[in-house]
């Protein structure tokens, strides 16, 4: 598997923006190196909490592909191309350089630029400027950070998406959205009961949930300025909201009087269609990104397994056989790979398996690993795990090489959701 | 809806047996607040639920509807005329405890459903909420389908005795009302469980 994993990205990667030479990854160890990669300190005149070389630096460090140098030690500052003296780049070993300033400009707005360098070829390879309100630097340190990720992979930044969770504090829950490195998060909706299942509309501009504030669960659709409708209220439980790829309709699943099945429900809350029928718990519905699947895990072989069936109904499909059984499944954004919860031998872990060979990797160690989320570019997932009595969310790259913990402070967090990408 | 007896029990531990706090309590279950949508942001649940049935107090008072129900709030304890509530008898045993990823009702819960059953025979204008539980194990949408399954399954042992589905209601809460929470089997065990629970108890 992991052949397989390195191969797929070194053609995407090769392809692109590494045809530079000088840019190129190379494989040791069965695994990718990391690009060697300087973000200078930017010249920041004015006074800010936010440090924009530090939020870039760490979320290019997060996204695993790239070995952040210390450059402390270098003896010059530059701030523009033109200040480079390349030696001392080279001596680091860097192969591309960032550079840039934060200026004060008149009405409280700041002028942002940066610039990216090849520096074996002493070439620019980006080179950005942003006019923006003071507090937008946050922001724009992810949009830099997203620049210079997609101009040396070819593929599109996930730092300024958002991610969804549910925390879990003094006996209440709160459904957030925070950027993604953690920060600026906002509580969406707190109850005493429960909130679960949090699922954004792939517009961004929505989010379907579960809460159990009738005493049963129902399911929510709320906007991020705030308007609030139920999506599904039927008799018996309502769960597991999945938006279809085009935002018309979601998957959700109903009990009435009887086991979970699926429906699909247009996001008016009209147009109730049956997808599965079976006398088996059918549930975690999760769409194909061309919107012709559902998969589900269900119970109707025995254990939980994974299956697929045709997002308007019909013949069902089972697709995982491996595993005591497992649950939660997720499709990568180009439709290749399915996340899912795997038990094996009473651990619950996050594995990937290649649709097209069945080849399965394990991404986490395990223990009560759960609820898998794709980040947009279908680089890095998201999952929540526990610690003794509290929860915590980990990303790990789809290779598995990389993990970091995601913690809210005295908090209990769960339920990941990552969040579109917004152009 | 299970709705008056989940905020029931969360209030008969508040219950001190204070007239002011009955009526109070009484106006609460009485105004739609109970089913009322939440608020957006709700971000101080003690004052907002103290003070909202603080105001409509007044009204509840003079509604004998509502004062009524306190009547049986008050004597929810103490009624030993009420099988349902009488120690020594089995109806007032309601839980019954599954094995993992199972939702078969084991044997020994027999006498305890046919009880229960010949009760609802006997007074056809009782209701019962069956509400699935599970461990925290496994996801946690499955789990609220197993939850489902387990109380579908205690339904169906009714209604093979003849109780039909307009005297019960299946829900589930999944793993996300676990009683106990110690992280090992012991607790485990008792999570996955269904509570036969009366309508207005």
């Amino acid at each position: 598997m992991p052949t397989v994993r390195i191969a797929v990205f070194l053609v995407s990667l090769g392809l692109s923006a590494f045809a530079h030479a000088a840019l190129e990854i190379e494989i040791s160890g069965g695994g990718a190196q990391q690009l060697p990669l300087a973000i200078v300190p930017f010249t920041q005149s004015n006074p800010s909490p936010d440090n924009i070389s530090q939020i870039i630096n760490a979320d290019l460090k997060r996204s695993g592909l790239f070995r952040m140098l210390e450059t402390a030690g270098v003896a010059s500052r530059p701030s523009d191309i033109s200040q480079i003296k390349y030696a001392e780049w080279v001596a680091l070993q860097a192969q591309a350089v960032a550079v840039g300033k934060v200026e004060a400009l008149p009405g409280n707005r700041l002028n942002v630029s940066f610039q990216l360098v090849d520096v074996l070829k002493q070439s620019q390879l980006a080179s950005m400027q942003y006019n923006i309100a003071a507090n937008q630097l946050r922001p724009t340190a992810h949009k830099i950070a997203d620049a210079i990720y997609q101009k040396l992979t070819g593929e599109d930044g996930i730092f300024s998406s958002r991610i969804a969770y549910v925390a879990k504090l003094n006996g209440r829950y709160a459904l957030r959205v925070a950027d993604v490195d953690g920060e600026n998060a906002v509580t969406m909706v707190s109850s005493k009961e429960p909130i679960i299942s949090p699922a954004w509309s792939p517009d961004g501009s929505k989010i379907a949930y579960v809460s159990f504030e009738k005493k049963k669960p129902i399911i929510f659709i709320q906007t991020l300025s705030g308007q609030r409708t139920v999506l599904a209220s039927f008799k018996g439980n309502n769960s597991a909201p999945a938006w279809s790829p085009d935002g018309t309709k979601l998957a959700i699943v109903l009990t009435y009087g009887a086991n979970s099945q699926l429906y699909t429900i247009r996001a008016d809350g009209k147009d109730l269609q049956a997808v599965t029928k079976s006398s088996a718990i059918d549930t975690e519905p999760t769409w194909s990104p061309d919107g012709a699947w559902i998969y589900f895990s269900s119970d109707r072989g025995g254990r939980p397994q994974i299956y697929k069936v045709a997002s308007g109904g019909g013949d069902v499909q089972r697709v995982t056989f491996e595993g005591v059984f497992n649950l939660s499944p997720r499709v990568s954004p180009d439709g290749k790979f399915l996340a899912m919860v795997r038990n094996d031998g009473g651990k619950y872990r996050l594995v990937l398996q290649e649709l097209a060979s069945g080849q399965v990797q394990v991404l986490s160690e395990g223990g009560q690993d759960e609820s898998p989320s794709f980040a947009p570019n279908g680089r890095v997932l998201l999952y929540a795990t526990r610690s003794g009595d509290k929860g915590a969310l980990v990303a790990v790259s789809s290779d598995g090489r990389v993990q970091q913990r995601l913690n809210e402070s005295g908090g209990d967090i769960r339920e990941p959701a990552w969040g579109p990408l917004i152009k | 809806m299970n709705g008056h007896i989940w905020k029931k029990s969360t209030w008969n531990s508040k219950l001190v047996s204070s007239l002011a706090l009955a009526l109070i309590l009484a106006a609460c279950k009485s105004t739609p607040m109970v089913d009322k949508p939440a608020a957006v942001e709700d971000r101080s649940p003690a004052v907002a639920s103290a003070a909202k049935p603080a105001e409509t107090a007044v009204a509840a008072a003079v509604d004998t509807a509502a004062v009524k129900e306190v009547v049986i709030d008050s004597n929810a304890g103490a009624n030993s005329n009420n099988p349902l509530k009488d120690p020594n008898n089995i109806l007032s045993k309601r839980q019954i405890y599954f094995d993992y990823d199972s939702d078969a009702v084991k044997a020994e819960y027999r006498p305890l459903i046919e009880a229960h059953a010949k009760y609802l025979l006997a007074n056809r204008a009782a209701k019962v909420i069956v509400q699935g539980n599970t461990d925290e194990r496994g996801s946690r949408e499955y789990n609220l389908s197993l939850g489902q399954r387990r109380s579908v399954a205690v339904k169906k042992s009714f209604n093979l005795l003849g109780v039909q589905d307009g005297q019960i209601e299946t829900v589930s809460f999944g793993e996300e009302k676990a009683t106990a929470t110690c992280g090992d089997e012991t607790c485990a065990k008792q999570n996955r469980r269904a509570d036969i629970v009366y309508e207005n108890e």
